[in-house]
């Protein structure tokens, strides 16, 4: 690895969980050490929550029921709209209401294995402890959950896992389980412990002696710049896949609250760790502006095949069964067409490459429900997924209850992002980060119906219960406007938007932001190569330089402006390509949704490198021109014996 | 600290002093209140096929309702201050309903197309200041006696004669029956809704029945006078 | 925009792309809360059909932009119909011919040649902020009055304690789907916002944990949305005929009935 893309630090530990105990005692053990904060003082302190998913959303709930003072940011015009809104699939929860073998330790093992090895034990764990308190408390929100006619919750299941332990609400679950966090939160600012501020963008984080104590932020309707401080600040931003410009994240989804924390201090752990989901509508044309996911659920009833033979262009109710090939039962027999999102992606890929892709370009593989409809009725399939199905019609024009769905692997989630410890406190002290905008639970690859399970878990349980040991401490030196750290940070986002708007060159921030993509996806995408990466990474410095001489941001600065709000992104985003380009670089293995093509088994699997990478790669940010500095945190198996994942 | 001022601060509404569903539901009681008058007047109307005596009779007994433990015509006027007070607690409910939207939108859309309103349901408002214009003609003419001077209160079966023979009238009289009915139409499927009673499983019986009062009551509005037009009732 | 190379991100190759599409838009122009607003005419050209709605007002930004134009201010994030973000009045109709949103609708609901004329919500509940974006916070503020189940963090009991009847619970996830888009109130002749209240005390009130604070929600619900300006409902159904998610009118229904034994009750609302 030539010295010169990034240098070595010190490594890093998480000192936060108590590792003397055994790993299902862990977490009360943690919250019986961890200092606690009485009522009466939390009313003195206040804590900014950035985002309103389903992390920010449930986490600013529950600090204000808990009495802090809380202040809440979002960029849309409700907290309702936040993007956890449109996971579709489910949530999972260790109930064992099926009686088929589920236990914490099973969810906790398959999120391990299914991460591909480069998870935190101890963080996992918890995550599966708490997942049966989420499911209660959804509940009694008033989630409806799809039930049986007994009354009781339903379950299905989720790729690669063999029980049924996830929960939902017909395809739309994120949107139910956002709405009982979003109710809450509005509970909580009718009673006023919650102070909102909608339409609101952080744009930096300000630093007093150390501690995290503030943001910088714009209010998008009036442009006007504030300071804001507290005690502490949660970020709770979510994932920076639209660095791909396409993906299944929502137009506005972006990285510059973590990025500019990252700039801070923060450190950014395992950057490459991008989900790539292996159901989504193919693209249709260059104006395409984001990417539509179809539930992965749909792999519970739908067959994944292509044709046989190369193309075959025929129409694909006329391709007998003899020459199609289920692909994904035929390699993975076990787990047929529920193996988990990163190898389903990578097989689409494959078969799409020997150009047996079906479609326009031949970039889609058939997700076929002849079957179901067949063995089910139309009225069950339509009952179950009608609302995919539904989607899908409106998008494409065809209807998948005759036709087989085409679908193609999409950038779908980040399972990198800002370095947390077992108490999600990232690396600047005061500064928490939940849900998809840290990097702790899921390792290289995520599994279906986790990542609610991670937002509401960290948003109910987790950082309410670890966020009291350091506020402890608290309330903090009272700091206002005039303080140095505050001006410096605000003059420069000043400078910054100011910069923006007066290059006036002749490229739109679209355009910019669509050729990083493109790029991204092509080298830093389902397959990375060595010779790729170091193209990408001599292009990326490239886009920067031409975008701050060349980018047009039309209108001001002082009023609602979306170009300038895109602008200001799109430059977080190139920067954060960069350091995913050195990442991956770096990481010499395949690992989950990385996927180096050096390191493979003969049969085309990825192969990790647990002698030389079983280790978080935790990045610190420096200035532009030096390079990065590797940070690894180690990672141990105690529980869970490293393994080449099989799901055949 | 620096707050974050608000430009979008909405004009603050004036509070409304009853509540939306208040209006509604005073509107429906008042408007079932006026459709069971309707439905007893019809077959009053009715009566004038039956010739001048017997209508007249009926007329007589109206006025003695009651007699005679109640004195003189009690009942007609208690009946009279009934519809009275229905009638202006439904156009102050309506009044206060259309003075309520045309604040909630003070900006109109240059295009709107309307797409799930029946022409029943769309002239509900205008259709209801038509309606009310007739009944004042009409309390005038066949009530009053004021805008034709034929027959008296005690004997009105030639007072209905000298209205309906005069086309004009007639027609007049036709346009605001009908009128009514689609008002019922609405008004009786609105009422339905407003009171909480309408749901998916009663839907259509309730779109029938509403669709079925207004029509009965319609024709029947209608028989009286075009029979006396045509000279059925002389 | 110079994409050539096959990929996700590029146009299918082997096919021609569908494009061709040209079309005249009538677009309310309006630069803040206090100004004045009017309708600009703009052309775009070479449409393809597979484009969102939402695409082709990129195009013609892209294009506004790049003449040093400002573009046209609009709401939207998901794209994908469920964060309730979008939503414009278009040919009249909120979201469109389609009942949809209007990310979800698509130019091939269009002709070659068509005029589109496209307006925002028009409420003033829903004060424009530039253009077609509006502020929908009343709807927040209607939540913030009732819509929920007081029941704090780490306080559930058992999921499994109080089953639910699966006919219930459908039909509570039904009215629960309301993303709060606004096009109920835009398309309503009154501006009235009951279908999005009646949604949300339709799915509270249908659940066995809704059931203690049934009485009050209703009340307090429906006294915030009058207080915010939204107009009274007259059952005419254009709310629903608009919903891109279908909630049906018989969540009014049921709004009305709980509301009138509430107030039988002696629910009162809290001023």
């Amino acid at each position: 690895m030539p010295l010169d893309l990034f240098t070595v630090g010190d490594p890093i530990a998480d000192t936060k969980a108590p590792t003397d105990v055994p790993i299902g005692e862990r977490w009360s053990e943690r919250k019986f050490r961890g200092r606690l904060v009485n009522p009466a003082n939390r009313r003195k302190m206040t804590i900014i929550v950035v985002g309103t998913g389903l992390a920010g959303g449930s986490a600013a709930a529950t600090l204000g029921e808990a009495g802090y003072k809380v202040k809440s940011f979002w960029y849309q015009d409700s907290p309702r709209r936040a993007h956890s809104v449109a996971a579709q699939g489910g949530i999972n929860a260790a109930k064992n209401y099926r009686n088929d073998g589920d236990s914490v330790h099973r969810l906790f093992y398959d999120t391990v294995k299914g991460g591909d090895f480069r998870a935190r034990e101890n963080n996992v764990h918890r995550l599966a402890e708490v997942s049966v308190n989420i499911i209660d408390q959804a509940v009694a929100q008033g989630v409806p959950f799809a039930r049986e006619y007994g009354g009781l919750l339903d379950n299905r299941s989720f790729g690669g896992t063999q029980v049924s332990r996830t929960f939902y609400a017909r395809g739309q679950t994120g949107q139910q389980l956002l709405y009982g966090a979003y109710q809450a939160l509005e509970r909580q600012i009718a009673a006023g412990t919650v102070e909102q501020h909608a339409r609101t963008e952080m744009l930096d984080l300000i630093v007093v002696d150390g501690r995290a104590r503030g943001i910088v932020a714009r209010d998008l309707v009036t442009g006007e710049l504030s300071t804001h401080f507290a005690d502490a600040v949660v970020l709770a931003t979510g994932g920076y896949g639209n660095v791909f410009y396409l993906s299944t994240n929502a137009m506005g989804s972006n990285t510059t609250a973590i990025w500019r924390a990252h700039k801070r201090g923060a450190y950014f752990a395992n950057p490459c760790y991008t989900q790539i989901h292996p159901t989504c509508i193919p693209v249709k044309g260059d104006y395409q502006s984001k990417l539509t996911l179809m539930s992965e659920s749909l792999r519970n009833d739908g067959r994944v095949w292509v044709p046989k033979e190369r193309g075959d262009t025929r129409d694909p109710r006329q391709i007998p069964e003899a020459e199609r090939d289920y692909y994904l039962e035929r390699i993975y027999p076990s787990f047929g067409n529920l193996v988990p999102r990163d190898i389903a992606s990578r097989a689409a890929k494959n078969v799409c490459d020997e150009g047996r892709g079906v479609g326009p370009g031949g970039l889609g593989v058939y997700l076929d429900f002849a079957e179901a409809i067949e063995r089910l009725g139309r009225p069950a399939v339509e009952a179950k997924y009608g609302n995919l199905f539904d989607m899908y019609a409106q998008i494409t024009g065809e209807d998948p209850y005759s036709v087989p769905m085409r679908i193609y692997p999409a950038v779908h989630y980040t399972m990198g992002g800002l370095w947390v410890d077992y108490d999600l406190q990232s690396s600047i002290p005061g500064m928490f980060v939940i849900g998809e905008a840290n990097f702790s639970d899921h390792g290289a690859n995520r599994l279906g119906a986790s990542a609610l399970m991670q937002g509401l878990a960290d948003g109910y349980f987790v950082l309410p219960a670890t966020i009291t040991d350091y506020l402890a401490d608290a309330p903090f030196e009272q700091i206002d406007d005039s303080h140095p750290a505050a001006v410096e940070a605000l003059q420069g986002v000043q400078e910054q938007v100011q910069k923006l708007l007066s290059i006036n060159g002749t490229r739109t921030p679209a355009s910019f932001h669509r050729e990083l993509g493109k790029l991204m996806w092509d080298l830093c995408g389902m397959e990375r190569t060595d010779e790729g990466l170091r193209k990408a990474l001599d292009r990326i410095p490239e886009i920067r330089q031409e975008f701050w001489t060349n980018v047009k941001v039309s209108g001001d600065w002082h009023s609602f402006n979306q170009t300038l709000e895109m602008a200001g992104r799109v430059a977080d985003f190139i920067e954060l390509a960069e350091l995913m380009c050195v990442d991956a670089l770096h990481r010499r293995e395949s690992c989950g949704g990385h996927f180096r093509a050096e390191s493979q088994t003969p049969d085309g699997e990825a192969l990790r490198d647990d002698e030389n990478f079983a280790y978080v790669a935790a990045w610190e940010w420096t200035p532009e021109g030096q390079p990065p500095v590797l940070h690894r945190e180690a990672l141990e198996y105690e529980y869970v014996h490293l393994a080449q994942r099989s799901y055949k | 600290m620096v707050t974050v001022t608000d430009s979008t601060q909405r004009r603050t509404p004036k509070a409304a002093k009853t509540n939306s569903v208040f209006k509604k539901a005073v509107m429906a009681i008042s408007g079932i209140i006026l459709v069971l008058y309707l439905i007893a007047h019809m077959i009053g109307n009715l009566k004038a096929f039956a010739g001048a005596e017997d209508f007249n009779h009926y007329s007589h007994w109206l006025r003695t309702i009651g007699n005679p433990a109640l004195p003189g015509a009690t009942a007609l006027w208690l009946i009279r201050i009934v519809l009275l007070v229905a009638v202006v607690a439904h156009i102050w409910a309506a009044v206060s309903l259309w003075r309520q939207a045309r604040r909630a939108r003070p900006e109109r859309y240059v295009t709107k197309k309307a797409v799930a309103q029946s022409y029943a349901s769309r002239t509900m408002r205008w259709g209801g200041v038509i309606i009310l214009a007739f009944v004042i003609f009409h309390i005038l003419d066949l009530t009053l006696g004021a805008v034709n001077s034929a027959g008296s209160d005690g004997e009105p079966y030639d007072r209905l004669l000298a209205s309906f023979q005069n086309p004009v009238v007639t027609i007049f009289y036709a346009v605001a029956v009908i009128l009514v009915g689609m008002h019922l139409r609405h008004g009786i499927w609105s009422a339905t809704q407003t009171l909480g009673q309408s749901n998916r499983r009663r839907e259509l019986t309730v779109n029938y029945t509403a669709t079925a009062i207004a029509t009965v009551l319609t024709v029947g509005f209608l028989l009286t006078p075009f029979a006396v037009l045509f000279g059925l009732i002389d | 925009m110079t994409i050539t190379d096959q990929g996700p991100h590029s146009a299918p190759a082997g096919t021609q792309e569908k494009r061709g599409m040209n079309l005249t838009l009538r677009v309310w122009r309006q630069k803040g809360p206090q100004v004045k607003g009017k309708m600009v005419t703009y052309k775009v050209t070479d449409i393809s059909p597979d484009m969102s709605f939402l695409e082709m007002l990129d195009v013609l930004n892209e294009q506004l932009i790049e003449q040093g134009d400002d573009p046209v201010a609009f709401d939207h994030d998901c794209r994908e119909g469920i964060c309730g973000m979008c939503g414009l009045m278009i040919n009249g109709q909120a979201h469109g011919p389609q009942q949809t949103t209007t990310c979800q609708l698509h130019m091939r609901s269009f002709k070659d040649g068509d005029s589109i004329d496209i307006e925002p919500w028009r409420a003033s509940a829903f004060p424009v902020i530039k253009d077609l974006a509006v502020d929908r916070r009343a709807f927040d503020r209607i939540i913030q009055a009732g819509g929920y189940i007081s029941v704090p963090t780490g306080t559930a009991p058992e999921a499994h304690s109080v089953p639910v009847p699966k006919k219930d619970a459908d039909n509570a996830f039904d009215a629960a789907t309301c993303i709060g888009c606004g096009a109920c109130v835009a398309a309503c002749p009154n501006a009235s916002s009951m279908l999005f209240t009646a949604a949300k005390v339709t799915h509270l009130g249908l659940l066995p944990q809704g059931q203690p604070e049934r009485n009050d929600r209703v009340v307090n619900m429906v006294a915030q949305q009058d207080r915010e300006g939204f107009g009274g409902c007259t059952n005419i159904g254009e709310c629903s005929a608009a919903c891109p998610k279908g909630i049906s009118m018989e969540t009014i229904s049921r709004l009305n009935h709980d509301l009138l034994g509430a107030l039988r009750a002696g629910a009162r609302p809290k001023s």
